[in-house]
């Protein structure tokens, strides 16, 4: 553990607070935002520090709920509501995708909505067809919603502080895998300067690595192993579906002459078959082999252990594409780590 | 009124089933969330007395009751519990989608709410096909607060459904208490009365009250081909996913749960069935043949192979 370690959760809770305390209007919502597990420990203490009528719990009524939330943003408060899953919220589309999204254009500019969702992406322990769907390419297809997919503890309070203050509405994706992640404190970045959505992490000639949220850690370590093997990939984040900074991917691409986009969405009509797309148009003539799209298959994921090892892409699914299209073959990783959970720390069963 | 001894034997039988569930789950092979009805099992029990397979049951999250005092297998539930091809959906759905359609269980589902309107379009398929049947709807306090409940009620009246809602008002959402979900005031009761749905409330572990409000809700359903619903006063035992007590959390009062645990439907089962001098006797013959009956659902769990991901593809689309 690094000197000064903070977490994924503490990041979040820090910008949270900071933000409450920089717009003293704001408001937090949420089921059990203020129970004994303050949402896997990313509000504590949010409703001691600044009281129960800015920041509450609520009835289990999504819809509606989202819908209060939009109004009160449209009439100049700002609010942030998070809900345990994203498939929860999914009472709640008509609100964000009939009024939030389109408010702004629809009433020709008058009217804008500060509201900023938190959606907690599951995974493991058997989240099964109802617990764990990643649905950042169906929010980006929507004009008028920003989206925000983070993925590593450094920039995490920051895109959600610049979230909450940005006067869109915003979806923010957190997968439950990433909040025990853990950074060193001196290299998080600070709350209230701009973010950078597109980030290079790593540089690297051989291949380039587009991702975002848990699967970016993957990436990372597909990164690190590969490196060995004197295959260097460069590693770039995009943060944000809604803010790429396209040129950052295209040039990346037209130097390592390969792509691996990955996503944790069905892989069908999703965010990374629209960069894929858009890298055949850009970068043809440059690309040495197919851009290849790792994602989930196109169907609901079982509950049962015994029937999803294979279900999201890992570490092995990198290795795979990679020493394939380089034309060397690298010995696969293995692993007695159970599939279904990313560490001791959670062993279920939410 | 059924026997009361029958009632009594299925009640401890949930009982036990939930408590093997909890004290195995640190095995960690039942790999899924999983939300235990400890406290609460009287209501299925009871409504199931006035049911037949003709009849439907929908339910949520909290389904083990439900699904077992409907007649759903037991050897199904472990195993599916455990992932296994013997579960009732061989692994696909885990503790939380749920279904025995032999024994007219059609579904339970995760979403909070999400299958009240469900179980009123089965009411709505009874009443076109000129069914005999009744669909009973499970849901507890916290749905109530979903549109989808409104919404449906205000249909079934409408349209007068032969739908039982049977509303089990354990007083939380996960941690959530009614007091930050709804006004002090509140009856579902009355509220599901005022939107036209014959309605009853009652004390959800006594059980002569929950034997009488069910059967009077469900003969006025069968013979008005009317929507019913009954609020049941219940509480659960155990955290609200997970094998263990959560009390050293202090997110309810200790007094409240004192209350509630001396307010125990086996308990009080066993209170009112006391007298009989057989009763010693009987406690300890069923006792037994559960525990078997338990030890031979986890031997067939264990036993059951996982099924082959090939298999993953099937079944997205109906043929
Ligand atoms: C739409 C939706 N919101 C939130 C959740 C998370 N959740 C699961 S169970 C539950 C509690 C619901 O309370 P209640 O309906 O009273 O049922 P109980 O757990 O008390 O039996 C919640 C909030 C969910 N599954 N679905
Ligand atoms: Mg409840």
């Amino acid at each position: 553990m690094p000197n000064n370690s903070t977490s994924f959760a503490t990041q979040l809770q820090k910008a949270q607070h900071h933000a409450m305390q920089n717009d003293p209007g704001m408001i937090c919502m949420g089921l059990g935002i203020d129970d004994p597990k303050a949402i896997f420990g990313t509000t504590s203490g949010l409703q001691t520090a600044f009281g129960q009528s800015r920041v509450f719990d609520m009835p289990t009524a999504e819809n509606a709920m989202t819908g209060i939330g939009v109004g009160a943003a449209i009439a100049g408060t700002r609010v942030l509501m998070t809900h345990q899953r994203v498939d929860f919220f999914l009472l709640a589309m008509d609100q964000l995708v009939n009024n939030a999204a389109k408010w702004h254009y629809m009433f020709n500019g008058q009217m804008s909505v500060p509201l900023t969702i938190r959606l907690i992406v599951g995974r493991g322990w058997g989240q099964g067809p109802t617990h764990q769907q990643s649905l950042q390419s169906w929010f980006s297809h929507i004009p008028g919603l920003k989206v925000v997919v983070p993925g590593l503890t450094d920039n995490a309070g920051q895109l959600l502080y610049d979230a909450i203050m940005d006067n869109n509405p915003t979806i923010f994706l957190e997968h439950r895998w990433l909040h025990n992640q853990i950074a060193s404190e001196d290299e998080c970045q600070p709350l209230t300067e701009q973010p950078r959505h597109t980030r290079i992490l790593r540089e690297g000639e051989d291949y380039t690595i587009i991702s975002n949220s848990y699967m970016l850690s993957e990436a990372l370590q597909a990164q690190k192993y590969m490196q060995q093997f004197g295959i260097q990939c460069e590693v770039i984040e995009i943060a944000s579906p809604t803010n790429i900074d396209w040129h950052v991917l295209y040039q990346s691409v037209k130097k390592s002459r390969r792509c691996i986009v990955t996503d944790m969405g069905h892989t069908f009509c999703s965010l990374a078959s629209e960069i894929a797309n858009r890298i055949y148009s850009e970068c043809f003539q440059s690309l040495l082999c197919p851009v290849t799209t790792l994602g989930l298959p196109h169907y609901p994921e079982p509950t049962s252990y015994g029937l999803t090892p294979d279900y999201y892409p890992n570490i092995n699914s990198f290795i795979q594409t990679i020493s394939g299209n380089c034309g060397v073959d690298i010995a696969r990783i293995t692993t007695t780590q159970h599939h279904d959970i990313p560490g001791e720390w959670f062993k279920g069963p939410f | 009124m059924p026997d009361l001894k029958e009632v009594y034997f299925q009640t401890l039988r949930i009982r036990k089933i939930e408590e093997a569930i909890a004290e195995r789950y640190s095995e960690q092979k039942m790999r899924c969330p999983t939300h235990l009805s400890i406290g609460q099992e009287l209501v299925p029990v009871a409504i199931s007395q006035y049911l037949t397979t003709r009849d439907k049951a929908y339910s949520s999250h909290r389904a083990h009751a439900h699904y077992l005092a409907k007649g759903g297998d037991l050897s199904k539930l472990i195993a599916e519990l455990h992932g296994k091809s013997g579960g009732c959906t061989a692994g696909r759905g885990g503790s939380m989608h749920l279904s025995d359609l032999d024994c007219g269980f059609i579904a339970s589902t995760a979403i909070v709410g999400n299958s009240i309107p469900l179980a009123t379009g089965n009411a709505l398929h009874q009443q076109l096909s000129q069914s005999d049947g009744i669909t009973i709807s499970y849901f507890g306090d916290g749905a109530t607060e979903e549109g989808a409940f409104y919404e449906s009620l205000n249909f079934a009246t409408v349209r007068s459904l032969p739908i039982l809602y049977a509303c089990e008002n354990n007083q939380y959402s996960v941690y959530s208490p009614l007091s930050v979900r709804q006004p002090a005031s509140r009856s579902i009761a009355k509220l599901a009365a005022e939107i036209g749905v014959k309605s009853f409330s009652v004390d959800g572990n006594d059980p002569q009250r929950v034997l009488e409000a069910s059967q009077a809700a469900i003969e006025f359903i069968r013979k008005e081909r009317k929507p019913a619903l009954v609020e049941y006063f219940t509480y659960r035992h155990r955290e609200h996913c997970g094998p263990n007590f959560d009390d050293e959390l202090n997110y309810r009062e200790a007094h409240e749960v004192e209350e509630w645990l001396a307010n125990d439907p086996l308990k009080n089962l066993q209170k009112l069935l006391s007298s009989d001098s057989d009763f010693s006797h009987f406690q300890a013959r069923v006792s037994e043949q559960i525990t078997q009956e338990i030890e031979a659902a986890f031997n067939f769990a264990s036993s059951s192979p996982f099924g082959d991901p090939i298999d993953n593809e099937r079944y997205i689309y109906a043929k």
